[in-house]
């Protein structure tokens, strides 16, 4: 009797265990290292619409595990050269390689001196032991419209350098989305690195994130704000807002920067602002949030984030008449 | 089509030479491969950090990388963390604040805590807990594990 419970037991065990794959191993693919960028471009060429790039995986793995993406060919691009550079010029700015994980970025010195909105977009993004593999460029070729560092990338005036089988070419970010996943990247082009000029004088911005929780989740709904002291401006101050998950590509509204750089910059406009972002954007319904949401969400984040850097702006110049004084 | 490669790598201290496929992750490897089953497999996605190891002394999500990525890596897991059976301080303390209970994210928790030690000799509370979040426990509430990664810090 005790002997035939133990069995029926095991067979559903074993049935089960034959049902319920929680984890299915990815698909098949051949996992091409290559020497340099030439052959690498080469590569791509050959074998366009089979090959992916993978640089930290972080995406490219949980969708091939999803059946999302199914190639045959994964190219690496790690190792290849210029992809692993990280480096400050105090003439010509921050090139950040296509290679360097996000924590390397958030720890350069130079980042958190000049460019600290990056690294607190960078920051933001899922947890530490993640951020070892995934990259900014690889953040920004994936092209996801929740993806956190575009807006930091994009109001910081980043610009891809792109080798493809007829040389190098630069491309402004602004240009790059076409769409969630698309890019204007042509077959068998290689982003290799992210170039950003120096930041403009007094300058100073913020993310704000809207998650399931405090820490380490997608953005809902994702708000950069990047502000400087501009002399051609009514209001003396230039601000700029990037907005993320709330559109098919990152969405940088013109409409808040002229509200916020025609009108003295007053609590008053500061909401006008918020509300001009909000009737920017259209977002979608999904399983993190709906359409209508995500719209409040855009006018609240971006209110406080406004209010944040125009603070941070303030004080800054209070201090820097101090200064001249 | 699947391609296998020859990868070199340092697990624990152990040079080992092994064929890997294309499609085989680190975690898969290390467990499977070799033994190592103190890496457990979790979401297999990045997010619940019960796979983290110290790859080239950094800790990764070894479900994110691919084993034929790792040739002349150094990788420690949480089997290379005591010596002869002699834990350290972080296990202790982890073991006698209670923060050890169904223990499925005691490994990943002790590589990321351990990496953060490393870095950070003598983080605050919230750079704990900056640290660990990307470690999920479902038993504990992370008080305890909290408690422990600070009580190895000041004895």
């Amino acid at each position: 009797m005790l002997y035939r419970r133990q069995a029926r037991r095991y067979n559903t065990y074993k049935r089960k265990k034959t049902m319920l794959n929680p984890h299915p191993g990815l698909p098949e693919f051949t996992y091409v290292k290559l020497a340099s960028l030439d052959e690498a471009c080469g590569f791509l060429v050959e074998h366009a619409g089979e090959a992916r790039l993978i640089s930290g995986g972080t995406d490219l793995l949980v969708r091939m595990r999803d059946k999302a993406f199914k190639p045959a060919y994964v190219v690496d691009i790690k190792g290849l050269e210029g992809t692993d550079v990280l480096a400050f010029d105090p003439s010509s700015g921050l090139k950040i390689g296509a290679a360097v994980p996000m924590n390397r970025v958030v720890a350069h010195p130079d980042v958190q001196k000049h460019y600290p909105l990056l690294a607190q977009a960078a920051k933001s993004v899922a947890s530490y032991q993640l951020r070892n593999r995934a990259t900014i460029v690889g953040n920004i070729c994936n092209a996801s419209p929740a993806g956190d560092t575009l807006g930091a990338c994009l109001l910081l005036g980043g610009r891809l350098n792109i080798y493809g089988k007829d040389g190098e070419r630069f491309e402004d970010l602004v240009t790059f989305f076409k769409g969630p996943g698309k890019t204007s990247l042509q077959p068998g082009e290689i982003v290799t690195s992210i170039n950003f000029p120096l930041p403009e004088k007094g300058a100073t911005g913020t993310y704000l994130k809207l998650g399931r929780n405090k820490l380490s989740d997608l953005a809902i709904v994702g708000v950069t704000v990047y502000g400087f002291p501009d002399k051609m401006t009514e209001s003396g101050f230039r601000i700029k807002v990037a907005l993320a998950s709330v559109a098919a590509t990152p969405l940088m509204p013109p409409v808040v920067e002229t509200v916020l750089s025609e009108n003295e910059i007053t609590e008053d406009t500061i909401q006008e602002a918020a509300n001009a972002s909000m009737d920017a954007c259209f977002p979608i319904d999904d399983v993190r949030g709906s359409a209508r949401y995500r719209k409040e969400m855009v006018r609240n984040l971006t209110r406080n984030a406004i209010t944040e850097v125009w603070g941070q702006l303030q004080s800054r110049t209070e201090n820097g008449l101090e200064a001249n004084r | 089509m699947i391609s296998y490669h020859q990868i070199t790598l340092k697990v624990n201290g152990e040079t080992e030479v092994v064929n890997v496929p294309a499609n085989m992750t680190l975690l898969v490897m290390l467990r499977e491969e070799m033994g190592l089953t103190g890496v457990k497999n979790g979401c297999a996605a990045g997010e619940c950090g019960a796979c983290t190891v110290l790859m080239n002394g950094e800790p990764v999500n070894s479900c994110m990388v691919l084993a034929a990525e790792c040739d002349g890596a150094e990788v420690i897991t949480v089997e290379g963390l005591s010596h002869n059976g002699q834990l350290i301080k972080l296990q202790e303390m982890l073991i006698a604040k209670g923060g050890v209970q169904c223990g499925f994210c005691t490994p990943g928790m002790l590589i990321s805590a351990f990496a953060l030690l490393k870095r950070n000799p003598d983080p605050s509370e919230n750079e704990i807990r900056e640290a660990l979040v990307g470690n999920l426990c479902r038993c504990t509430g992370y008080v305890r594990i909290i408690d422990a990664v600070k009580a190895s810090v000041e004895k």
